[in-house]
């Protein structure tokens, strides 16, 4: 699974952008769906099983896109002024390098600033890819970029950028290869951005109408040094969400994580995140309503370049979702 | 100011009609919420040409223009310009002709201040009052006064009709400047022209969906449904933005830098949008924008990406989702009581997005990101 990891991270993919990381993603499941196909705003959408009597509809949402910088102005020496796409931190820009979809590489320099203890803003920002004068910038403005940072093993710790959401994509990609019968028809959505407000979720959900929805996606860790307040550390197994700052959970589709976990023997957090959201709210919302959960991978750093997941609990979420797809459920 | 193959393009033309009509458009009050004025002159201008005509339950008027070509599919494509304008609402009646009030959408409180106004349908002048220089101190004077403190003054015994919860506007008359047009509601009443006359000249390939929204100053809430409504293949907003194109000067020495932050610039043809908060513009429309105006020698510029939204974030949200992408004139002063705009800029955007509209097919949608 590492390899495939490997392959989800290292691709760029920032919010509307995501073609590159779609290839890559339907040359993975195209082999194990019945239908793949692509909607209007991107989303990447696998289907596998029919309806059956005692299968549900359960759309699956894990999405491809990553936070990332668009260029704003080009200036006469070639310096390339920038405004973000989705959370990014000024603090985490600082010395960093962005890679535009192009292949262009930059590093992140700012002006001058005489207070020390104050931090530069994404406007005193530049991203510096070498070039001397604006004719000769190989950087245009409206071209996008994500951050440029090597994929890390650190023993059963990875590390990379964009662990948000490419961890989910690999949970659902090899969710698809293990997952021999399921009584669900079972959509797996690869959906286009997320960080810039659940937009392809949005527009998925109400295309597939499913009965039950279920987002993958990281969600933040309380196990660091003087960390925020929070139930939930790497390693611990998958966090099954109750509630976050977007959504509550359905209380029965938590019941119902919370019970295969047991049943299968697998180690589950529960999850209350004080700040962010995920596509599971989205989903939750559409049409008359969807009974909505989010099964989360804990990981440190997030929205930094490096953030950094445990791979166990990325192959228990596997099982997890395994044990939940390969039985008939029943809401109530 | 002549695109080079403008011969070529058989695009509508922006002469004395229409700046006439955006005159019209302009001197209408129609804030949020209040947009009968303008949907009445829109009506009037849009029926002859429209093979359906509606007006929604919020007030939006949608009309369908089919396409006349025969044996191909034909793109439904939305067209959008919102109604609505930036404004006041009276909130309290204090007695002889004065009145509290609130703003409609984005308005900046200094901006406000001895701005002459047209309160209610019957357009009643009235004036934003404050404390006249004469009896205010130098510490007062560096301080911007607050909303609560303003007061809407249509003077004692004035129109007994005018009664809280009616609209007002600025009260600035639509004037020609050589090149340039002064008015105040050049966003979106622009894109309202553009969109009549995209009616009356309608590409013969597409079949064209044209909303003429209501509150989009206050989020975008006509376009909303007028998109679930339309189901559309592709959207296109046309909205006006602001350029900040002025010269800039470093605090420390004053020495002109480079302006890197102007949003757009006046005269250097339409702003396509590629990001705002609202929208990540679908690429293959903007390929399909900047090829077009790269063949045809139409100016036209990115808005710089940013902040801000137009009725295309609202619009890609419908149904199973619709690419869009806005367009917009630059203009400068936007939401204030006198914005300033280009004729050539106006022009130039409604030949590139007729010349974009005739060259549409369902191959765009065919194409990779």
């Amino acid at each position: 699974m590492k390899s495939l990891i490997k392959k989800l991270v290292e691709s760029t993919g920032p919010s509307g952008y995501e073609t590159q990381v779609r290839d890559v993603i339907r040359a993975e499941v195209e082999p194990y769906a019945d239908e793949v196909r692509i909607d209007a705003l991107g989303n990447l959408i696998a289907i596998k099983g029919e309806p059956s009597e005692d299968g549900k509809k359960i759309l699956l949402a894990a999405h491809m896109d990553e936070i990332g910088i668009i260029a704003t102005h080009v200036d006469e020496h070639g310096f390339v002024r920038f405004t973000t796409i989705g959370g990014v931190n000024p603090r985490t820009c600082v010395g960093g390098r962005v890679r535009f979809l192009n292949g262009t590489i930059g590093v992140i320099g700012h002006e001058y600033i005489k207070d020390r203890s104050r931090l530069p803003t994404i406007e005193q920002m530049y991203i510096d890819v070498g070039a001397k004068n604006r004719a000769s910038c190989p950087v245009k403005v409206a071209d996008t970029a994500a951050f440029e940072r090597p994929y890390l093993e650190l023993g059963d710790r990875l590390v990379s950028k964009a662990m948000d959401d490419r961890i989910g994509a690999a949970i659902l990609i090899e969710t698809m290869r293990q997952l021999e019968n399921s009584p669900h028809q079972n959509f797996y959505v690869f959906s286009v951005q997320e960080e810039v407000g659940l937009r392809g979720a949005t527009t998925a959900a109400y295309g597939i109408d499913p009965d039950i929805g279920i987002a993958l996606d990281v969600t933040l860790s309380g196990d660091t040094p003087k960390s925020i307040k929070m139930e939930v550390s790497l390693g611990k197994g998958p966090a099954i969400k109750v509630r976050d700052s977007g959504m509550f959970s359905d209380p029965q589709v938590v019941d119902w994580m919370v019970k295969i976990a047991e049943q299968d023997k697998l180690p589950y957090q529960l999850e209350v995140l004080e700040g962010g959201t995920t596509d599971a709210r989205a989903i939750q919302l559409s049409r008359a309503g969807v009974p909505s959960g989010c099964i989360s991978i804990p990981c440190r750093y997030v929205h930094a370049p490096s953030e950094m997941v445990d791979l166990n609990d990325v192959q228990n979420a596997v099982k997890l979702l395994l044990g939940l797809l390969s039985r008939p459920v029943q809401l109530d | 100011m002549t695109p080079k193959n403008e011969s070529k393009i058989t695009s509508p033309k922006i002469r004395a009609p229409q700046i006439k009509l955006l005159e019209q458009l302009c001197n209408a009050c129609a804030v949020s919420g209040d947009e009968g004025e303008v949907r009445a002159l829109v009506l009037e201008q849009v029926r002859p040409h429209a093979d359906e005509v509606k007006v929604d339950a919020l007030g939006n008027v949608l009309v369908t223009r089919k396409g006349t070509a025969r044996g191909r599919k034909r793109l439904r494509v939305l067209l959008d310009a919102h109604m609505d304008e930036v404004g006041f609402m009276l909130t309290h009646d204090e007695g002889k002709g004065i009145f509290r009030f609130d703003t409609v959408g984005g308005l900046d409180i200094r901006q406000l201040v001895g701005k002459p106004v047209w309160v209610g349908r019957d357009h009643v002048p009235g004036v934003i009052g404050a404390k006249p220089i004469h009896l205010t101190t130098a510490k007062e004077r560096e301080r911007s006064i607050p909303l609560d403190t303003l007061r809407i003054d249509i003077g004692p015994g004035g129109d007994p009709k005018i009664k809280v919860g009616d609209w007002a506007t600025f009260a600035t008359s639509f004037t020609r400047l050589g090149p340039s047009m002064r008015g105040k509601a050049l966003d979106d009443r622009l894109g309202v022209v553009l969109l009549i006359e995209l009616l009356k000249h309608a590409p013969p390939n597409i079949d064209l969906l044209a909303a003429f929204t209501v509150q989009e100053e206050v989020g975008l809430r006509g376009a909303r449904v007028a998109a679930y409504a339309f189901e559309p293949d592709i959207g296109i907003a046309l909205d006006c933005t602001p350029a900040l194109d002025l010269p800039i000067w470093e605090d420390d020495d004053h020495a002109p830098s480079e302006n890197t932050s102007y949003n757009t610039r006046l005269g250097a043809g339409p702003a396509i949008y590629t990001a705002d908060r609202a929208t990540m513009s679908d690429p293959r429309l903007i390929r399909h924008l900047v090829e077009t105006a790269e063949e045809l020698d139409i100016p036209y510029q990115f808005r710089q990406p940013g902040g801000g939204g137009t009725d295309a974030g609202a619009i890609q949200l419908a149904h199973t989702g619709v690419p869009s992408i806005s367009v917009s004139v630059p203009g400068r002063y936007l939401h204030t009581a006198a914005s300033i705009t280009r004729l050539s800029d106006w022009q130039h955007t409604i030949t590139l997005i007729y010349a974009a509209l005739s060259r549409m097919t369902p191959k765009i949608l065919a194409q990779d990101r």
